[in-house]
Formats: C-alpha cells, sequence, structure tokens
C-alpha cells in the first residue's frame, strides 16, 4: 500500500512543478539555515567534559565589596581571584583536587641558535590540575605535589610543541629553555584542547582559535621567576608598589580557580569553608562588608560568564524564525494542493477508503515533500556551515562542523517538520464529504 | 470597491488566509528585527577610530632573556632596547614616522582606569572613565589625529617607566570628549587632573579632536571616546610600534620590518601578527559584526523570497479555482481592471491583517530579545518601513496571478466547471 502512496505522492507532485519546486526550496533554505546556525550554536554551547563537569566548581570571593558594582558597573561579585586569596584556599587545601592558574605567554629558545625564538602559550597551574581536568598524557606524567612545594624547574609539553622543538619522541628528562633558564620536561600531553577552555574562562573568554596550549609550569615556579601573567588583569585600586610583585601584593585579581568536589556532602563543607574564611577576613579587618561568595559548579559558571556569544543565540534564534515561516509557508501550499483534490478524494471515499487511508496517502505526500527538501537542505547546510569560516569569528568558526549527527538531524527535522505541517492540510483533506463532492461533479 | 463580497468569499478559505497573514506576520517580525540589527552592526562597523587608517601598521614584538627585573637598572636597559628599534625604524626609506605605543583603537587590549579633578580620590570615584595611550613625541602625527586645542608632545616631555610602574606624568594629551566630560565649559587646556586615584597632580596641556579606546566590547561603550594620552615609553619585554608608511609605500614597509628588527637585535619573537597593517586589525576587530549582519541579509533575503513565492502560490491556486466565478463577473459586466484590483485588495486586506499582527510580533520579539541578549531597543521607524516592504511585496507578488485572473475571458461562464 505504501509503494501505492509513494506513486500516488509522486504523480500529483509531478502535476503541479512548480508549486512543489517551491515547497521543496522553502524547506530546503529553512532547514539548512537552522541547520548551519545550529551547528555553530552546537559546538559552542556542548558541555566540554561532560562526565565530570557537575563536579568541578569555580569559587568568588567578594573582596571588592558592594561599591564595586554600585560605582564600578561590574554586574557580579569578581570573577577571578587575587594572589593572596588564592594562595590562602590553595594552602587551605579543601577540595579534593584543586587549582590556582594563570595564563602566560613567555618565549622558549630552540636548543639550535640559526632558529628564532617562539612565542608560547600555556598556564602556570598546580599539580592537582592535571587529574583534575583529567588531561590526557601521551608521554610521563604532570608534576608532583612535592615539586610544588619545592618550585622545581620542571613542565609539562603539548604534543605540537613537543613535535616542534624534539620531533616526535619521548622527551621526558628533556630539558626547554624558556626565558633564558632550563625546565626537565616531565610529561607531554596528548592532542587536549577542550573547548570551551573552561578551567581559564576569564582570561581566554571561552573559545581559543589558535590551537592547544603549549605549556604548563607550576604556579609557584612561574611566580618565583617573574613570569608576568598574559591574560586580563582587573583592580578596583591602583597596586601600592611597583612591578609584578606589586601586582601579587595587591587586591588586582587575574587568576583563575577551580576545584574539584565529589559529593552534595563535600559541596555543603566546602560552601561552608568559604563562608568562614570570609568571615574571618572580615573579622581580621580586612574590608566591612558582610562577607559574600558564590560556588558555581561548571555548567552554570559557564552559563553566567557568558561563555555562549549573545550573537549565536540570536542567529539560531532568528534561523527558527526562518524554520517556522518555511513551515506555514508549506502548511499553506499543501492546504491548497489537497484541497483541489477534493473530487480524487471523494472518489476514494466513496469507494470505501477510510478516512485513515486518506491520512496515509496526503502524509506520504508531505514525507516525500520533506524528504527532498531534506535532500536538498543537506547540499545547503553543506555550503553554509563551509561558508561559516568566512563571516564568523575564527574561534567559533572552526568548531563548527558537519558530521553524520548532523546530516542525518537535517534530514529528520525537514522529514518531521513537512509531515507536521501537512497535519492540519490532511485533516482537512479527510473531512472531505465524498457525496457533496460527487454531487457536484 | 466594497469590502463585504470580499470578507464573505475570503471565510470560504480561512485556514489560507490565516495562514498567508501568519506568514507575512512573522516575516515583518524576523525582517524588522533582522534589518535592526544590520543597521546596528553596519553603524558601529563604520564609525571613525579618529586615526588616519591608510598607510598605518602596527608592530609587536617580544625580546627574549631581557631584564625581567622591575628595578631601575634593568628598566633602562629595555628602554634602550626600545630606542634603538626606534631609531632602526625610523630610518627606512618607506616609514614615515614612528611612535612606540601600547595599543591602538580596536586591537582590544587596553589599559583603562579613571580621571578625577580631586587628588587621592578612590578609583571608582573617579570624575570620569578613559583609557590610556602611552606613546612619545610623534605619537599624536603617527597616528594622524586632529590637535584642536593646546600643543602637541615635544621631546622634552617624554618620560620612560616600567611596565607595571604607576607613577603618573606631568602632561597629558586628551580627546575632546574626555576634555567636555570634566570641564564642560570647553576650556580644558592648562587644567589639573588625577590619574587613578594619584596624588600627583598632571596637566592637560592638549586636546584631540577624536580617538577611540582599543577595546570595542560592550563593557567599553559607556566610554569609548574617553582616552588619555601620556607621553611615556614603557618598557617591559614586549613592545609595539605604530608605523605610518610613505604614501603608497605600506607593503614595503611592512615586508622590510622583520628582516630589520632581527637585524637589530635577533633574540626576539617575532611571529606572522607581529607586524599588522591597521586594515587588518580592523577587519579582526570586526569580524564578528560583518559576519552577523551578513547572515541576517541572508536570512532576510530567504525570508521575503519564501513568503513572495508562497503568496504567488497561494493566490494562483485560488485563481485557479475561482475560474468560472471570474468568468461569470466578467460576462455580467466587471471590466479587466475590476478583476486585477479585486485580487490586488484582497492581498492589501490580508497583508494588512498580517502586518498588524506583525507590529506586535516584532516588538514582542525585540522586547525578547533586549530582555535577553543585550539588544537595544527598535526604533519604530524600522517596524514602519517594514510594514511597507511586506505590502509591497504582497502586491508584487499577486500582481502576475492577479493579471492572469483578469485575463479569464467571459466565455468561461457558460461552460460546465
Amino acid at each position: 500500500m505504501f509503494a501505492y502512496y509513494l506513486d500516488l505522492a509522486l504523480r500529483s507532485l509531478k502535476r503541479s512543478p512548480g508549486l512543489t519546486l517551491l515547497m521543496v526550496l522553502a524547506i530546503g533554505f529553512g532547514v539548512a539555515a537552522s541547520m548551519t546556525t545550529w551547528s555553530v550554536f552546537r559546538a559552542v554551547s556542548g558541555d566540554p567534559i561532560p562526565w565530570k563537569s557537575s563536579r568541578l566548581f569555580v569559587p568568588q570571593l567578594d573582596i571588592w565589596g558592594p561599591d564595586s558594582r554600585k560605582k564600578g558597573g561590574y554586574t557580579d561579585i569578581s570573577d577571578a581571584f587575587d594572589y593572596t586569596d588564592a594562595l590562602a584556599l590553595m594552602r587551605d587545601h579543601r577540595g579534593k583536587l584543586q587549582s590556582a592558574m594563570y595564563q602566560v605567554s613567555p618565549s622558549v629558545v630552540p636548543a639550535d641558535a640559526a632558529k628564532h625564538p617562539i612565542n608560547v602559550s600555556g598556564h602556570a597551574v598546580f599539580s592537582e590540575f592535571f587529574p583534575m581536568v583529567e588531561a590526557p598524557f601521551k608521554y610521563g606524567s604532570g608534576w608532583s605535589a612535592q615539586d610544588d612545594q619545592n618550585r622545581s624547574h620542571v613542565l609539562v609539553l603539548s604534543d605540537k610543541l613537543n613535535q616542534k622543538l624534539f620531533g616526535d619522541v619521548n622527551s621526558v628528562g628533556k630539558s626547554v629553555n624558556i626565558e633564558g633558564k632550563d625546565y626537565r620536561v616531565v610529561g607531554v600531553v596528548d592532542r587536549w584542547n577542550p573547548q570551551p577552555r573552561y578551567y581559564d574562562v576569564v582570561n581566554t573568554g571561552g573559545f581559543v582559535g589558535d590551537g592547544a596550549e603549549d605549556v604548563f609550569l607550576p604556579f609557584n615556579t612561574a611566580i618565583d621567576v617573574g613570569m608576568p601573567n598574559n591574560g586580563n588583569t582587573n583592580c578596583n585600586e591602583i597596586p601600592k608598589e611597583a612591578g609584578f610583585i606589586g601586582l601579587q601584593h595587591s587586591s588586582c585579581v587575574w587568576i583563575a580557580y577551580m576545584v574539584e568536589l565529589d559529593s552534595a556532602t563535600d559541596v555543603d563543607s566546602y560552601k561552608n569553608y568559604l563562608d568562614g574564611y570570609m568571615r574571618q577576613q572580615q573579622q581580621a579587618g580586612r574590608f566591612n562588608w558582610a562577607p559574600k561568595y558564590k560556588l558555581s559548579d561548571l555548567p552554570a559558571w559557564l552559563d553566567s560568564e557568558h561563555v555562549v556569544p549573545d550573537d549565536t543565540k540570536v542567529s539560531l534564534l532568528v534561523a527558527l524564525g526562518l524554520l517556522i515561516v518555511c513551515l506555514v509557508n508549506t502548511a499553506g501550499l499543501l492546504l491548497a494542493k489537497f484541497l483541489r483534490r477534493s473530487g480524487e478524494i471523494g472518489v476514494r471515499r466513496a469507494l470505501g477508503a477510510p478516512r485513515a487511508a486518506v491520512y496515509a496517502q496526503f502524509l506520504t505526500e508531505a514525507g516525500m515533500v520533506g524528504a527532498a527538501g531534506g535532500v536538498l537542505g543537506l547540499l545547503l547546510t553543506g555550503v553554509g556551515v563551509a561558508c561559516v569560516g568566512w563571516v564568523l569569528p575564527k574561534d567559533i568558526a572552526a568548531l563548527a562542523r558537519l558530521d553524520v549527527s548532523l546530516l542525518a538531524m537535517t534530514l529528520v527535522v525537514a522529514v518531521i517538520a513537512t509531515v507536521l505541517a501537512g497535519l492540519y492540510p490532511t485533516w482537512r483533506a479527510s473531512r472531505v464529504q465524498p457525496a457533496w463532492q460527487l454531487k457536484s461533479n | 470597491m466594497k469590502l463585504h463580497p470580499m470578507i464573505s468569499a475570503l471565510r470560504r478559505h480561512k485556514a489560507g488566509v490565516v495562514l498567508i497573514a501568519l506568514q507575512i506576520a512573522l516575516t515583518l517580525a524576523i525582517v524588522c528585527n533582522a534589518v535592526f540589527i544590520i543597521g546596528h552592526r553596519v553603524e558601529r562597523v563604520n564609525r571613525a577610530t579618529g586615526l588616519q587608517e591608510q598607510d598605518l601598521y602596527l608592530v609587536s614584538q617580544q625580546w627574549v632573556g631581557a631584564p625581567t627585573g622591575d628595578d631601575a637598572d634593568s628598566i633602562q636597559k629595555m628602554d634602550a632596547m626600545q630606542r634603538e628599534d626606534l631609531a632602526a625604524l625610523r630610518a627606512m626609506p618607506d616609514v614615515a614616522s614612528v611612535t612606540p605605543t601600547n595599543s591602538l583603537p580596536l586591537l582590544n587590549q587596553s589599559w583603562n582606569g579613571a580621571m578625577s579633578l580631586n587628588a587621592d580620590a578612590k578609583l571608582l570615584d573617579g570624575n570620569a572613565r578613559t583609557t590610556y595611550y602611552f606613546g612619545d613625541e610623534n605619537f599624536v602625527h603617527t597616528l594622524g589625529l586632529h590637535l584642536i586645542a593646546g600643543r602637541d608632545f615635544n621631546a622634552g616631555d617624554v618620560t620612560n617607566k616600567g611596565f607595571r610602574n604607576t607613577s603618573e606624568p606631568a602632561v597629558v594629551i586628551v580627546t575632546k570628549a574626555l576634555a567636555d566630560k570634566l570641564f564642560p565649559k570647553g576650556d580644558a587646556v592648562g587644567k589639573i587632573v588625577y590619574l587613578d586615584g594619584s596624588g600627583t597632580p598632571s596637566t592637560i596641556i592638549g586636546e584631540v579632536e577624536r580617538l577611540q579606546v582599543p577595546s570595542t566590547g560592550s563593557w567599553a561603550g559607556s566610554f569609548a571616546w574617553n582616552a588619555t594620552i601620556e607621553p611615556v615609553r614603557l618598557n617591559g619585554n614586549s613592545s609595539s610600534y605604530a608605523v605610518r608608511a610613505k604614501p603608497g609605500r605600506l607593503l614595503a614597509a611592512m615586508k622590510a620590518t622583520t628582516p630589520l628588527l632581527y637585524k637589530v637585535n635577533p633574540l626576539r619573537v617575532l611571529d606572522d601578527d607581529s607586524v599588522k597593517s591597521f586594515a587588518d586589525i580592523r577587519s579582526d576587530a570586526y569580524r564578528a559584526d560583518v559576519g552577523m549582519a551578513a547572515l541576517m541579509g541572508v536570512i532576510c533575503v530567504i525570508l521575503l523570497g519564501v513568503t513572495a513565492a508562497g503568496i504567488v502560490g497561494l493566490t494562483s491556486f485560488w485563481v485557479g479555482q475561482r475560474h468560472r466565478q471570474i468568468g461569470v463577473r466578467r460576462a455580467l459586466g466587471a471590466r479587466k481592471v475590476d478583476i486585477l484590483r479585486y485580487f490586488q485588495m484582497e492581498n492589501l486586506l490580508i497583508a494588512g491583517i498580517g502586518a498588524v499582527i506583525g507590529v506586535a510580533l516584532a516588538i514582542g520579539l525585540n522586547l525578547l530579545l533586549m530582555q535577553h541578549y543585550a539588544m537595544d531597543r527598535m526604533p519604530v521607524l524600522y517596524v514602519l518601513v517594514g510594514v511597507v516592504l511586506v505590502l509591497l511585496l504582497g502586491q508584487g507578488a499577486v500582481f502576475n496571478p492577479a493579471r492572469r485572473a483578469s485575463n479569464v475571458p467571459p466565455v468561461v461562464a457558460t461552460r460546465a466547471a
């Protein structure tokens, strides 16, 4: 029977090629626009570490007070840490795993004197950073807590920088010259470039187009050698002393912080700890406002930092609007098309076809239009995703890609949407009174 | 022409009428907002920075193994390295002038603070927010700024200090926007101000017409034209130079820059992005805006196309359906033009209903975007233009089917359906 309906649908669509083409074009463009913007949205709104994001937390401490929000134009308590508090939280060590971190951009001097020095990007972190974010190691591992304490000159390289400096070999134990000082390689991270760069959203803004980070160094060591931070620095007052040391003694915020807490009880006790810490600071006379802190899990944190650009959301919304218009359009055209065949429906019904058969016949036809629109949509989505590269910022465009799930979804959305649009016209068609149709003919 | 017969005819096609009206309403709502977004972005992208952007480029480099300390000795060593670079760049045959600078408009790397009329004010209590540019006596003419009052820096004004040193300069040049904010009477030149809650007075010696802040983000929108120029070479392990090439010699100058700097001192990092024309800085800064405008443009075109095609399709169907009735009307004396007008009026009626709903939807969508996505309020003009546009679109789409209807011969009335 289905084959018969397919045949009928094909005949009917052939009978008015203009109208059919119109519907297919509308569905194709509507679906393609939605899927293209969806591919971008999907890329930027994904959970970078889905198996663990609910156990990773970012604390915020109100060290600037309500004035910063009233007069300074800040909408929330500061989203980064000053040096003093970051180190205090590290010292107290109340989470399962935790790390303070700051962004650095030192230069590496190649062993080959004929080569020019290169600039690398990276983070100064604590040893617990690696197990916390589950960075995959190709060779070696992260450094130890002992290295943190001893302020050892060790580092972890990216796979890419390792290739560049040593070729594709296990470089653990070799030394790398950074800003004139030698560091011993303890590990090489295997292709790891989470997007968004969730462990330091404050400094990266979330998405980073130019590949994975090249180096990770121990936090204390980087402070020791005076390696300056390369990210944002926000101050509510000017540091009293000059230089990087002055920054460390100031209330300026420039450090990111993340902590792993595995159970609800741990979360509660960590909150108690933060509360106690802020109270203690207030009692010590550091500030005179009511202690305030925040602890957000990773998804909430990414949301509050607006990691997904508003433009992406607006584009998706507008493209969905376009899809709806295309469906309304298709519904109108299908209605016209189906009702024009009232006579044919009347004959079928008079010959004993039940309403269900009319439904089957016309929904098959709608589905066929949808499938054709979907195929066109596939092509246009391909074009769309390819074009995203030259309309969107590179860091975001690089993430949008065509994959099987997107293609499958394009087809499914096209067919389901068209069948939905065909429901009302089909219902109207099934209401056709056979007697009236036969008589009027 | 009476509306009554038209309305009762439309009652027989309720669903079709509702669908077309709905489609027009949605189209209007989306197109208005999309065009508003496009207009907003285009306006943003076309803002003048205050620079003469042609022939201007930026060199950013980092020394390796430069002194890292903040002590006086390290600072003087780094300053000597910077002056060596400046001298070499100025000696290039294709270069007109050079200034050290910490940033440029649209570069999105900025040093911001607040200016106060009182000494030792808290940073948050400053009278005006401002961004800071640090350059030497060549800053104003290298960037091509218009000095509208007071004087430019001279070599004697220029000092140098460490990158994180917070001491303040004796003299500054400010933009007109900042000067007017602090001294509404327009007599800023010669006045004393205090930078970033400092206790050291700085004197305003000049005013430039316009200079944008480096940040294009919305957070800097409230002080986008408040800039202060300090006659200071900042010393750190990296430095940037704004270079004005001689007219038409931009590419030649840019190409010669990297080898020259390596010749001066090979121990430094220069990569592909280190020598960048201002045109590239501009296109990078506004890439997202241009992209968004392009995307909205494409969606508008598709939307209008689909809606116009939908009207053509449905009206053609109606014409076909009423073939006989049209013949009857013609046989009873209606002229061709009456039939044409009938379909045009009918479309105007439907599009009008759609437009009324669409205006409400457009404003609703704008409110939704304002609430969730920091969008501005859409001026009513956009909606009105949108209404005219969809009505014209409807008339344009209906014309062909309507003309075909008017060509139905009266003799059709005598034939069986």
